[in-house]
């Protein structure tokens, strides 16, 4: 095939395997950033309006929403920031910035949202959701009176069941390797081998195939519209760029999930930059400009949500993750040049939270990467690192991040996304009986309140082991409903699309409040704990007397309580069946809704106050992490990743540039070391940021002096201005590790 | 069993020596420098008791974050030398883990110098003057001791990285600067790895309040940048770091 011309065939040339077409072409790069441009005067252009456009819409909330129109991947119609400048082409909407309406996962999300914003749900939409059934809906017709009673008190809470699910991840690269035709072959080859006995498997096959089919076609006709063929392979880089980009457009157009990831696609897009320059046809300028426009573009995605999701995340995150770097199965890096050019967005447009960079770390990544990586942490606070070592031997060497932390393998595999428990306040329920603590409703049946002066750990830890059955027997039923009626009703058909239709699918659960357990229980064990009951008898608060280890201190005493309880909760999740058999994988991560998490849940054991916040993801909690970082990150890299935490081990760290020493090689020299140490320890996940507390609240006084300020969350990177005060106050005063 | 008093212990640790270092902080010190930043350390009958065994057990859990650039366990305090079997065991059980060895000393310690510095890597010497007046008003100690541990470095050829903090009308005159650098180079070159130059600062002064202590710098104002570059331009010293 001319598309084809000068790559190396291999399995790929007959089948849909990126993987074989990457392994057999592309180029390990083991030099420096040396090689790196600066922005061209169009991206420049560019750039500028784009963020002209970002702070008027700061100022406003949002920029607009188009009103006209509902969610579908060509539903709208060509829109353009400045088509004289732009390289690469395509938005949600006809214009950047503007919002869509999307009804299919509940159309009271919408309308909230509408109103919140001074705009009002035109009739027509109401009209028709009156004939057509939402997710929401379908979810809110099976939840049984348990479920609603766990959800209401906040026990589970962030559910997708009123929006979209997010979390899965297109093999955009298909559409530039093959082109949408040979994907439409494909599928309908699938579609023609799945015949008698309709049963329900069956039927369900075909039907979502043909939605498939018909996605695929909807993007086309939607690249037409901006007099793009993407009917047949790319033919050079920039093609490549623009297919790929098309395809996630198409996802971010049909779904408004939390997180809409991007895959790993720049080593992909590297293949083709190397075969452009070798034949003269790209210059390394014109190459960074493909990818400088690209990264704008993504960085530009919008969905319209509720004041309420935006207090759990802020900033309007979208997930839009890369994953980049990381080794083969062969030992060869899979970082290329391009790697570098993505990266180098960070430099040539501004420090950002989006495209959520997510270097895959491994102790045998060429040395010149690890160092650009760090300096490039030290400068922007804009990365985060992931395990390669750990999750490549489960995932091969073609897997990309969903979200934060969940590791899928490109086109093979996707996640029902789960949102978290509450482990702080299933605790509480464990000393009160099944009642929760704020709103003094019974949860759990069946449990008897803990009435002692002095609290027993024994007592506790057996009451909890029940607490954790219920709510794990809960939990997985609950998801249940939730991606049943998710597959029925906002059927994410242009991402699926991108996928093999036989996939391994994960059910994602997750944990919140994990540290302010293994502290409560490390109180209780070593220290004497006296609950104070009010006059319902619950506790509302605690009196500790006595030293306790704590989490985050690299002590084994309190560290091995934190092991234990997540491995028991991820073993009474297993014992019960999924949706679709899905595989139960389990995380540790909150994002920024540890505080929201925080101010749900009453005084607990280890002293924390009621309302306070949570520590973010698998930290520990604040300030209480007094032997140097090195220690905090011991103790949290103790949680183990297989067969236990398989859907990732949040842990973000802050450190002022000085601590990590004086000079800038230094500095450079010693988080790689950090690194390294860190995951050769088999732990999982480090969002890094380097930041100088006075900056921060300099920062929240003058925010207009800080327009590019982005600090990392529990799993994603946020511009320090779209938090909400109580968020900039928590990332202030959460443990920045300093010394004298 | 000997044991030791421990102040802290700091597992990030990137000034105190080469790569990352658990830095170990010590109870006790004989010196009272007038700006000293940690008074908490002084008294050698405060803080924790723990054995060799349980510092070398603490910095095998870091041995990941040592693999290069020589990272390894720091010695400081307080004065490290104050204890010095507690000390000479520690250096012993580190080495036989082939863990990297600093001690970060004023020299004003209690003997038993070239068994402690026979396991000792390198060495963080704080020189606080080099004229024995003005060491004894600056610290309240006599000068001799210094010497002493002086004399047991240079017998033992240890790679040294001096520090010197310099004290607004203390120790910023011209002509204390020309001392300090005869001091400096009355150590045999193939020596000394490193010179720096600290300006004073006055980030440990609330501890002084805590502690009930009364702090003798208080009209002082901290060190300026500018003028501590000045100095260091004057200086004819080969491995100033500027």
């Amino acid at each position: 095939m001319e598309q084809w011309k000068s790559f190396k065939e291999g399995k790929w040339t007959n089948e849909i395997n990126v993987r074989d077409f990457i392994q057999n072409n592309y180029k390990p790069y083991e030099g420096n950033e040396e090689f790196l441009e600066e922005a061209t005067e169009k991206t420049k252009n560019l750039f500028e309006k784009a963020s002209n456009l970002a702070k008027l819409e700061l100022k406003k909330g949002i920029l607009d929403v188009d009103t006209k129109h509902i969610s579908g991947i060509d539903n709208f119609d060509a829109g353009y920031l400045d088509r004289e400048n732009e390289i690469i082409v395509g938005f949600q909407t006809d214009a950047p910035l503007k919002r869509m309406m999307n009804p299919f996962g509940g159309i009271r999300m919408v309308e909230t949202s509408l109103k919140e914003y001074g705009y009002e749900m035109p009739k027509e939409l109401d009209e028709i959701f009156k004939f057509r059934k939402t997710h929401n809906e379908g979810v809110f017709d099976v939840y049984t009176p348990e479920i609603r009673a766990a959800r209401n008190v906040g026990l589970l809470t962030g559910l997708p069941d009123a929006y979209g699910r997010g979390r899965i991840i297109g093999d955009f690269r298909r559409i530039a390797l093959y082109g949408i035709d040979f994907l439409l072959e494909k599928k309908e080859e699938e579609y023609s081998k799945i015949t008698l006995p309709m049963n329900e498997e069956n039927m369900r096959a075909r039907e979502e195939i043909r939605e498939q089919i018909k996605a695929l076609n909807s993007m086309k006709s939607m690249a037409a519209k901006y007099n793009v063929d993407i009917s047949k392979p790319s033919t050079n880089a920039k093609e490549a760029v623009q297919a790929i980009y098309f395809g996630y457009l198409a996802g971010v157009k049909e779904n408004n999930g939390a997180a809409m990831s991007l895959g790993r696609v720049s080593s992909f897009i590297d293949i083709y930059m190397e075969r452009d320059l070798k034949n003269s046809v790209l210059t390394e300028t014109e190459a960074q400009e493909i990818i400088d426009q690209f990264v704008l573009k993504l960085r530009m995605v919008r969905h319209l949500r509720t004041p309420d999701y935006n207090e759990l995340f802020a900033g309007d995150p979208n997930w839009v993750t890369e994953s980049l770097g990381g080794m083969g199965l062969d030992k060869r890096t899979l970082v290329t040049k391009n790697t570098f050019r993505f990266m180098h967005t960070l430099t040539n447009l501004n420090s950002s939270p989006e495209p959520n960079m997510t270097v895959l770390w491994s102790n045998d990544l060429p040395e010149n990467f690890k160092k650009y990586c760090a300096k490039m942490s030290i400068e922007t606070s804009a990365i985060q690192y992931e395990n390669d070592d750990i999750m490549r031997p489960m995932h091969g060497d073609d897997y990309g991040i969903a979200c934060c932390v969940s590791a899928m393998r490109m086109g093979k595999d996707m996640q029902f996304f789960g949102a978290r428990c509450n482990l702080a306040k299933s605790l509480l329920m464990a000393i009160n009986g099944g009642y929760d603590e704020i709103k003094n409703v019974k949860v759990i049946d069946g449990l008897e309140k803990i009435n002692s002066e002095v609290l027993n750990y024994d007592v506790v830890l057996q009451s909890y082991k029940k607490v954790l059955e219920y709510v794990a027997e809960l939990y997985v039923n609950t998801m249940n409903i939730i991606h049943y009626m998710h597959d029925k009703y906002a059927y994410e058909a242009g991402l699926m699309a991108l996928h093999d239709y036989h996939v391994g699918r994960f059910m994602a659960f997750g944990v919140a409040g994990l540290s302010i357990v293994a502290d409560s229980l490390s109180a209780i064990k070593y220290a004497e704990v006296k609950p104070i009951y009010n006059e319902n008898g619950i506790a509302i608060d605690f009196e500790i007397n006595g030293e306790f280890p704590m989490y985050g201190n690299d002590d084994d005493r309190v560290d091995y309580i934190a092991e234990e309880i997540v491995e028991i909760f991820s073993n009474e999740l297993k014992k019960h069946g999924t949706y679709r058999n899905a595989k139960h994988t389990l995380s540790v991560l909150t994002i920024t809704s540890n505080v929201v998490y925080g101010k749900k849940t009453g005084a607990t054991p280890d002293g924390r106050k009621s309302g306070e916040p949570f520590a973010p993801g698998a930290n520990p909690m604040h300030g209480r992490d007094k032997s140097g970082i090195l220690a905090s990150l011991n103790s949290v890299a103790k949680l183990k990743y297989e067969n236990i935490c398989e859907d990732g081990i949040s842990n973000t760290f802050t450190v002022i540039p000085n601590t990590l020493g004086k000079m800038q090689r230094h500095r450079i020299d010693n988080l790689v070391n950090i690194l390294d140490g860190y995951f050769v320890q088999e732990a999982h996940h480090m969002n890094v940021n380097v930041i100088d507390k006075e900056v921060l609240q300099h920062a929240m006084e003058n925010p207009e002096n800080y327009p590019n300020l982005t600090i990392r969350v529990s799993g994603y990177a946020v511009n320090f201005n779209r938090l909400t005060k109580e968020q900039q106050l928590d990332v202030i005063n959460r443990t920045f590790h300093e010394r004298m | 069993m000997v044991k030791g008093k421990l102040h802290s212990i700091e597992t990030l640790g990137t000034l105190d020596g080469p790569g990352i270092r658990m830095v170990v902080f010590l109870q006790g010190c004989r010196l009272r420098c007038s700006y000293c930043h940690n008074p908490d350390t002084w008294q050698l009958n405060n803080g924790t008791v723990i054995t060799p065994e349980e510092i070398v057990n603490k910095a095998k859990r870091y041995k990941p974050y040592f693999k290069f650039n020589d990272g390894g366990v720091t010695f400081s305090g307080g004065e490290p030398l104050m204890q010095p079997e507690f000390l000479l065991e520690c250096l012993k059980l580190l080495k036989e883990e082939n863990i990297h060895t600093v001690i970060d000393t004023a020299g004003a310690g209690f003997g038993d110098y070239d068994e402690i510095l026979n396991y000792t890597d390198l060495v963080l010497l704080d020189i606080k003057h080099s004229n024995p007046e003005k060491y004894k008003l600056i610290t309240g100690l006599d000068i001799k001791y210094y010497y002493e541990f002086k004399d047991a470095l240079i017998k033992n050829k240890k790679h040294i990285w001096i520090k010197h903090v310099v004290t607004p009308g203390i120790n910023d005159s011209i002509k204390h600067m020309a001392e300090f650098e005869k001091e400096v180079n009355s150590f045999p070159n193939e020596m000394i790895k490193k010179v720096e130059l600290l300006p004073y600062h006055t980030l440990g002064v609330f501890k002084y309040k805590e502690l009930k202590l009364n702090y003798k710098l208080d009209d002082v104002q901290p060190m300026s940048i500018e003028k501590l570059n000045e100095l260091k331009n004057n200086l004819k010293i080969e491995k100033l770091v500027k």
